[in-house]
């Protein structure tokens, strides 16, 4: 039988949920053997492969590219994880929706800004108006909330899921 | 008053005429989830997380303010019960805007701490990012609403303990917000004593004493010494 395909992506978060995954030191490698990481950080693919087993998605819903990602990401993976709290609540990035993305620009590119104030260009991927979790966009099979989940927690969904099982999050991690 | 004998979770139990299911649950050992009962508090029956089965009734009842019969049969935990208190405690997250992480309360939260005891992993209502502020006008406390599940433990400390109702709430549903007397800031209020027994008793991070940043709440319960703080709540 050939191993499980995984990959992970982070979208609208700050890579603490990636920090974390790693930060199950020799459990790595233990992971490592029993799956192929197909796409992420962790690896060098510039395209979202076909036919993943399990994709670890952290961080919210915030961006066209977000979007047209979570849609690619969804399309080619068996169980979806939304990992963390930006992508199981959009957290952090969603303090934003009461205030509005044309707002929050003009703070941040325009008002705080001494040298070249300039909002971003075409190149950068617009912010849609509300920063979403993934579950409001596309159907999410697990969630691992936390901020970030810890190490021990990645690691017994991933076991879990490399081995067959349903992980079980409710009860044993908080929001935050 | 007269012992009345009746059974919860299939225990036999006994209490007296006028107390409240929940007392006599606690009294027994016997665990019913609660957010806006505070013992030495009165009882609103506001958050209906304590709702429980009674046999021979299809409705559910609140533990908190339901006070027991002779030969009442009660039901404290159920798939029913568990999918209520779930949905409820989902209510109050979706309702406000709580964003954990970067709260004052991280890990000092009785609504964080209901959502594992529910086993919340995710809301699958929409939140509703609603429009709230928070008032920074008090010397020594703030208030923020984003936080607020509107238990109305402030009001009643403030009300039935200090004895100066600083406290009320206004409007309605969703649209429904704490006031500080009719409705001016805190730091102007001339009822307030700054005490600060509501920022004692509030289970979120809605109220919170100034200079304290992420995760740096900590509740003095034992400072009310006629307020029992809710235990078994630390993690
Ligand atoms: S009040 Fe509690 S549940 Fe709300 S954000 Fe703060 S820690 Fe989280
Ligand atoms: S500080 Fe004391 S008097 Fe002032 S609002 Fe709070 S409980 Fe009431
Ligand atoms: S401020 Fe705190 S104590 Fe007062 S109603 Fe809101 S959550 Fe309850
Ligand atoms: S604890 Fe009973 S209704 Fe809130």
């Amino acid at each position: 039988m050939s191993k499980p395909r995984l990959a992970t992506i982070w979208l609208d978060g700050c890579s603490g949920c990636h920090m974390s995954l790693l930060d199950m030191d020799e459990r790595l490698f233990d992971i490592t053997e029993r799956v192929d990481i197909v796409y992420g950080a962790l690896v060098d693919v510039k395209e979202f492969p076909e036919d993943v087993d399990v994709t670890l998605v952290e961080g919210a819903i915030s961006s066209e590219d977000d979007l047209r990602k979570i849609y690619e990401v969804r399309r080619n993976t068996r169980v979806l994880v939304s990992l963390g709290d930006c992508a199981v609540t959009s957290n952090v990035p969603g303090m934003r929706n009461q205030i509005g993305p044309a707002a929050i620009l003009e703070r941040a590119y325009l008002e705080n800004v001494t040298i070249n104030p300039q909002l971003p260009g075409p190149m950068v991927p617009r912010l849609l108006a509300m920063s979403r979790p993934v579950h409001a966009v596309v159907k999410v099979d697990v969630f691992v909330p936390g901020c970030p989940p810890s190490a021990d927690l990645i690691h017994s969904v991933l076991d879990d899921l490399i081995s067959g099982r349903v992980p079980v999050t409710a009860g044993v991690t908080c929001f935050g | 008053m007269s012992v009345l004998t009746l059974t919860i979770e299939g225990r036999d139990v006994a209490g007296q005429t006028g107390h409240t299911i929940l007392q006599v649950a606690r009294e027994n050992g016997i665990a019913i989830p609660t957010l806006c009962h505070l013992q030495g508090l009165s009882d609103v029956g506001a958050c209906r997380l304590c709702v429980v089965e009674v046999e021979g009734q299809r409705k559910l009842f609140p533990a908190c303010v339901t006070t027991i019969d002779e030969g009442m049969k009660v039901t404290v935990n159920s798939e029913r019960l568990a999918a209520h208190r779930r949905r409820i405690v989902e209510l109050l997250f979706t309702e406000r805007n709580h964003i954990c992480s970067v709260c004052v309360a991280d890990r000092n939260c009785e609504l964080q701490d209901l959502a594992v005891e529910v086993g919340l992993t995710h809301f699958d209502l929409p939140l509703l990012s609603p429009q709230a502020v928070v008032d920074a006008t008090h010397e020594r406390f703030g208030i923020d609403h984003n936080r607020c599940v509107l238990c109305t433990r402030c009001v009643r400390v403030c009300d039935e303990i200090e004895g100066a109702h600083t406290w009320d709430v206004m409007g309605r549903g969703t649209e429904a917000r704490l006031i500080t007397d009719m409705g001016i800031p805190w730091g102007d209020s001339n009822t307030c004593t700054s005490c600060g027994k509501c920022v004692q008793v509030c289970p979120t991070g809605a109220l919170f004493e100034k200079g304290r940043s992420v995760a740096e709440a900590r509740r003095r319960r034992p400072y009310l010494p006629y307020l029992v703080a809710h235990e078994g709540r630390t993690r």
